[in-house]
């Protein structure tokens, strides 16, 4: 699974009233309590536990699902279990209108695939709808319906082929 | 065409000829991790760094500053893998007695103009207070740049902000750093690399540029980069050609102004570092207890205009006052020249050098329904405990702390410098 460029699978839009969520903070995703936490099969279980109505994401999840958000998905602390928690979920990438910095990094450094797509309406796409995600283009689409979101390029596109940040510098 | 100033710094570093949006690779002078996610990059180092884990142990440094001494058992485990690590390889730990790392990193002349360092602070970019390059990262990327010298760096756009004016004398740094959270929301600058500029800008402290450029992550900007002024540059011993100064023909996707003159005390109310007023929009309101320090404001020029509002004076009767100098040198300084008795007299308790509450530390965190005037950067809803968390600047927390409740240092009798 890992280092495909194409995949399909549902699309969980994480909107309120309407829109995409913004500023979804990396408490949100994986709250500070559980920091000590070093399986990752066991991060699954607290997935956006903290994100008010999304607090069952991590029971209704399944392998190959993908996620929509608004603005700024991930700012906040640096800690890496907010990208290994969607990981041990089998979630397949993230798609949001803009990252936190240091979130975008660690997603990227372990092979998550983060697609920014700034301009994207929020309801193009229905919840849990199927759609396929192409990272080179950046073609998010399902039925006659379809968006351009910015494709992966460059390093965050090699690191992700090759499996993560180490597995990369050691094809170098 | 002509470069920003990140864009020399990234060039200086190997980065080639970068344009917004490149991903070079960036070497990095300062590889650093701290207490909080330090055991994790150890780990990372062990199990991916091969038989010489740290490329270069000179330029490789762990600095203990988020739970010092530790409190926890698990904090503690975490501490001691780290030095045993450290010792093996060579490294020089900064250890739970030297303070805030990143004021160490500055103190000790290895952040200079026109250098870059990276750790696991996410405040770390504070180094662009001295026009150099600084970011907080995860524990897989600093376990790389410690294991290789570098790391991957997206070439962020610039933008200019220029602050026209000068403040009142009644302001400091901290409010001109709240004038600029209060104008930039964080979606306005997210993901850019600032450059400040201005009057003010151009004749402050050393002290002044790091409050200032400690709130860029609360700006949503990559970076708050300052050029080095004449005493920045006295500081570091250097001229004006050693240091990185932007092109003139470089090239801005945004210019701002900010009119700072005349500006009065400013306070960011819960729960977020831009909900900002002036204090006097919210003068009055009952005071339980008042932190002076952090990152932000824990320098020998913040604490010794603390001391110096507080000499003879006394905290009322149902505020605490709680007082972390930032580094060890500070409190040295502090110590030898009488401030800490002042501090003392008046109610204070000091504590020892590091970061305080922001990172779950022992001082500086509040119970619900306890109102905190705190001197740091951040009073997100629960961060600090469930309390509610104001943010100032010395002079409101000092004249907060005398008189239970919320006000200017012009409240203080005789209150300014």
């Amino acid at each position: 699974m890992s280092g495909e460029l194409r995949f399909t699978g549902r699309l969980w839009v994480l909107s309120r009233e309407g829109d995409l969520v913004d500023d979804i903070d990396t408490d949100m995703i994986y709250h500070n309590n559980y920091l000590a936490v070093t399986d990752r099969k066991e991060m699954a279980r607290y997935a956006l536990g903290n994100l008010q109505g999304y607090e069952d994401f991590a029971e209704r999840a399944q392998e190959g699902d993908m996620v929509l958000a608004g603005e700024n998905f991930g700012s906040g602390s640096s800690r890496q279990h907010a990208v290994d928690c969607f990981l041990a979920l089998g979630v397949r990438a993230i798609v949001a209108r803009s990252f936190g910095a240091i979130y975008k990094r660690n997603a990227i450094n372990s092979a998550l695939p983060v697609v920014e797509a700034p301009e994207i309406p929020a309801d193009l796409f229905e919840h849990l709808e199927e759609v396929d995600l192409d990272l080179e283009t950046g073609e998010i689409s399902a039925g006659d319906r379809s968006h351009y979101a910015s494709p992966m390029s460059g390093v965050a596109l090699e690191i992700y082929q090759a499996g993560g940040l180490f597995q990369y510098a050691a094809t170098l | 065409m002509g470069r920003t100033m990140i864009e020399k710094i990234l060039a200086a570093h190997g980065g080639g000829d970068p344009s917004p949006g490149d991903i070079v690779w960036v070497g990095i002078d300062n590889r650093t991790a701290r207490d909080f996610a330090g055991a994790s990059v150890v780990a990372n180092l062990e199990a991916h760094g091969g038989d010489s884990p740290v490329a270069d142990p000179k330029r490789t440094f762990f600095t203990f500053d988020c739970n010092v001494p530790a409190n926890t058992i698990p904090y503690a485990e975490n501490q001691q893998r780290i030095r045993r690590f450290a010792r093996d390889q060579g490294v020089r730990v900064y250890d739970i007695d030297a303070g805030i790392g990143s004021h160490v990193l500055i103190e000790e002349r290895l952040a200079r103009p026109g250098t870059t360092t990276v750790g696991t602070d996410s405040h770390l970019n504070i180094m662009g207070s001295v026009g150099a390059f600084g970011q907080g990262m995860g524990d897989t990327d600093i376990a790389f740049a410690m294991n290789t010298g570098k790391v991957w760096f997206q070439v962020p756009p610039s933008a200019r902000v220029n602050l026209t004016g000068l403040p009142s004398e009644d302001a400091e740094a901290k409010d001109v750093a709240l004038a600029l959270l209060g104008r930039f929301s964080h979606h306005e600058l997210l993901g850019r690399s600032v450059e400040l500029s201005g009057p003010w800008l151009d004749r402050t402290t050393v002290a002044d540029c790091i409050t200032v450029a400690s709130q860029a992550t609360e700006m949503g900007a990559v970076i708050s980069l300052i050029p080095p002024n004449d005493n920045v540059l006295e500081y570091f011993g250097m001229e004006r050609e050693d240091a990185v100064y932007p092109d003139r023909d470089a090239s801005y996707e945004a210019d701002y102004e900010l009119d700072i003159d005349g500006l009065e005390p400013q306070i960011a109310v819960p729960y977020s570092p831009n909900n900002v007023r002036p204090v006097s929009e919210v003068a009055g309101k009952r005071v339980d207890t008042v932190f002076i320090g952090s990152c932000t404001n824990g320098t020998y020029q913040d604490l010794e205009y603390a001391a110096r509002l507080l000499r003879g004076r006394r905290v009322a009767d149902h505020v605490t006052l709680k007082v972390v100098p930032a580094t060890r040198s500070v409190w040295n300084r502090l110590l030898s020249e009488g401030q800490i008795k002042d501090l003392f007299s008046a109610g204070a308790i000091v504590s020892n050098a590091g970061c305080g509450g922001c990172a779950s530390g022992q001082i500086g965190m509040t119970g619900e329904g306890e109102v905190q005037i705190s001197t740091s950067n951040r009073n997100f809803r629960g961060k600090q405990g469930s309390g509610e968390t104001y943010l100032a600047g010395i002079g409101t927390a000092a004249a907060s702390a005398v008189l239970g409740r919320i006000a200017s240092v012009s409240q203080l009798e005789g209150g300014t410098r």
